[in-house]
């Protein structure tokens, strides 16, 4: 997977759509605030769900085992996956043992980590992702770009494209209203063909055994509503201890996602309907070692809302699939890392340490503090790419040489302006990508000083 | 060879991760902080009709109908079903089928609504998770009925009245099924409901 820098300058190269992109999603994270000023108790309640998870975080097998046995005594098949792989194959299973071939599928970051589509087309099983945003990156066998909002990076005139070529709307019609119309015709005959739905979890309730799943469009109804079989698909780390708690994080979760007060349909399973069947797949994934990282159990604390995406002045810069990472933005380059830092160790530097992200997240995670120690982290495990490691091994040695730092400093603001523009602006000099060097001063701040002050 | 549960259960149990408290919710520290509305019913339908639903306070089920033969989407609904006894005028008799595909073409369907809450325009609905439990989604417009007592502040107070003891199904509805997933323009009517009603019905029914 390219670093993170490269495939960002993939995505600015169209500096029309960089902008748009980003004032969309800052318009996102404008009614956010909106939503969290009318609460006079929003840091109240943030506090409450940061400790709600800290503690779920610190009794983990215990609620899990109690979760457990609350969902059985409500007639629900609970199975325990380690990684995507066995998750995968017991989702199949169950498909299979129903001789299951059409399936639908609500919003579900979970199954997108464990790439569970390709893994069921695989096996001759339809998997129709029902979540407008996903599903047009579904058409476009493309992942979500944004946690919350999967097409965000796409403009309406390309969705008018591909609905055209997909589903036949008329050619150059734009309007979101008639292509959400369209995507709701053809999206019904598969909720009514469909003869399973798979769903994802919001949160998972331990003292009752139930579940809750939250959507706008009211896709996770819909395709769980009208067959028999339903498989709900969970990280480990959704729990939450209580049915009380609840109220915390569902005054939350809306808010901070995209301001609503509260998604549209909250609901609540506890069990499989009457003549019906009730799967929970709990999976970890990784999850669980980070249980045992002081510097990053917090991670676990998130509750996928995306505002940490929405604020952030990188992602909203370079857009979501320059993280090669499932999750994007400030907790994707703390997830990501956890997961395999190899592969995605550029992330954590992808981030001016503005702290933004921290003072969004509902459920108080210090994300700009993780995302440093991890790069703290990346640097021991050697993971700096070289150009990294040489500049900065240079600049510490030239900061603790008083007297060749003077000299370097000196010849720089000598020589630099006359120096033709290949010479400063090339393939070193990062920083001047894309932005102008200031002017040389015509002396050191030293210098200034020794002028000014010192023959006093 | 262990099992996926306990080997994801020992990894876990092998942390020493420090013990937190788990926050009293219930203490009156936090319960005193919670927004409280001079008016619930007015500010359960102001917030309904800001997320784009609509809120009618009547005196009785009459009224209901009154109000419901006013609506442009209940004129011109053609299969119509009601869950609530003399209100309406149900084309369907929903107690007549067993397999939710069939009610693939209901317009409008008029259902009960338990409780509301003001502060997010939510209205709390159970259903045994029977075919009906697919009315609340499948049909094209919604109304629900709820007694106008029947308004809570804010989730605390929705949650205290919340237990789930025994299998079940609910979910609190804010609103006409909703999407902003194209360049974030808001439309409503995505997968669920394309309108959604609640009345606050002030005598019992």
């Amino acid at each position: 997977m390219p670093a993170h820098p490269e495939l960002a300058a993939e995505f600015i190269k169209d500096k029309d759509r960089a902008h748009w992109h980003d004032q969309s999603l800052w318009f996102v994270r404008s009614k956010r605030d909106l939503a969290a000023h009318q609460l006079p108790e929003w840091e109240l309640l943030r506090e409450q769900a940061s400790k709600i998870k800290s503690y779920v975080v610190s009794h983990l097998p215990d609620l899990l085992v109690e979760f457990e046995k609350n969902a059985k005594a409500k007639g629900v098949h609970v199975h325990w996956a380690r990684d995507a792989k066995e998750h995968n194959e017991i989702v199949h299973g169950i498909l299979e043992r129903h001789q299951v071939k059409r399936v639908v599928k609500s919003k579900s970051m979970l199954t997108e980590e464990c790439h569970l589509n390709p893994y069921l087309e695989r096996h001759g099983i339809e998997i129709v992702d029902t979540d407008l945003g996903e599903w047009i990156v579904q058409l476009q066998d493309k992942p979500p770009s944004h946690i919350v909002m999967p097409a965000i990076h796409i403009k309406k005139e390309e969705i008018g494209e591909l609905f055209h070529e997909k589903l036949g709307t008329e050619k150059g019609a734009s309007d979101p209203q008639y292509l959400t119309e369209s995507a709701r015709q053809r999206l019904r005959q598969k909720f009514i063909g469909a003869e399973a739905g798979i769903t994802g979890v919001n949160f998972a309730i331990a003292e009752t055994g139930g579940f809750v799943v939250c959507t706008n469009e009211g896709n996770a109804d819909l395709g769980t509503s009208l067959n028999k079989l339903h498989i709900a698909c969970m990280g480990i780390e959704k729990l939450i201890p209580r049915a009380n708690d609840l109220s915390v994080f569902l005054r939350l979760l809306a808010r901070s996602a995209t301001g609503q007060p509260i998604t549209t349909y909250s609901s609540h399973f506890h069990g499989p309907a009457p003549d019906g069947e009730l799967h929970i797949v709990l999976l970890d994934n990784g999850r669980s070692e980070i249980a045992g990282s002081d510097e990053f159990r917090r991670s676990l604390n998130c509750i996928r809302c995306g505002a940490c995406m929405n604020t952030c002045p990188v992602y909203r810069r370079s857009g979501g699939y320059s993280y090669s990472n499932t999750v994007p933005g400030p907790i994707g380059s703390i997830l990501g890392p956890a997961h395999d830092t190899k592969a995605n160790a550029s992330l954590p530097f992808a981030c001016s340490l503005c702290a933004s992200c921290t003072d969004v997240c509902p459920v108080k995670i210090d994300l700009h503090h993780q995302l440093l120690t991890w790069r703290k982290q990346i640097r021991l495990k050697g993971l700096l790419p070289l150009s990294k490691r040489l500049s900065m091994k240079m600049l510490s040695w030239m900061m603790q040489a008083p007297r060749l730092y003077q000299f370097v400093g000196k010849m720089a603001r000598r020589v630099v302006p006359y120096l033709p523009r290949f010479l400063v602006y090339n393939r070193f000099n990062a920083w001047g990508k894309q932005r102008e060097l200031p002017d040389m001063p015509k002396q050191s701040f030293r210098e200034w000083m020794k002028q000014n002050h010192d023959d006093k | 060879m262990t099992t996926s549960r306990e080997s994801i259960l020992n990894t876990l149990r092998k942390h020493s991760v420090p013990e937190t408290e788990l926050p009293d919710l219930q203490q009156p520290e936090l319960t005193q902080q919670w927004i409280t509305y001079p008016d619930l019913s007015q500010q359960f339908s102001d917030l309904l009709t800001s997320i784009k639903g609509l809120c009618l306070r009547v005196k009785n089920v009459e009224e209901v109908n009154q109000r419901l033969a006013e609506l442009p989407v209940y004129q011109e609904s053609n299969n119509i079903c009601s869950l609530i006894p003399d209100c309406g005028q149900p084309t369907v008799n929903v107690n007549q089928i067993t397999d939710p595909h069939d009610f693939e073409n209901i317009d409008f369907a008029i259902l009960p609504g338990e409780f509301c809450v003001a502060e997010n325009g939510a209205t709390w609905i159970t259903n045994d998770g029977g075919p009906l439990r697919t009315l609340y989604f499948l049909s094209q417009h919604v109304a629900l009925v709820v007694p106008a007592s029947e308004v809570v502040p804010h989730m605390h107070a929705a949650y205290q009245r919340l237990s789930f003891e025994n299998r079940s199904f609910g979910t609190f509805m804010a609103g006409p099924s909703k999407t902003a997933d194209i360049e974030q323009s808001l439309v409503i009517g995505a997968h669920g409901a394309r309108s959604l009603t609640v009345f606050l019905v002030e005598e019992p029914f």
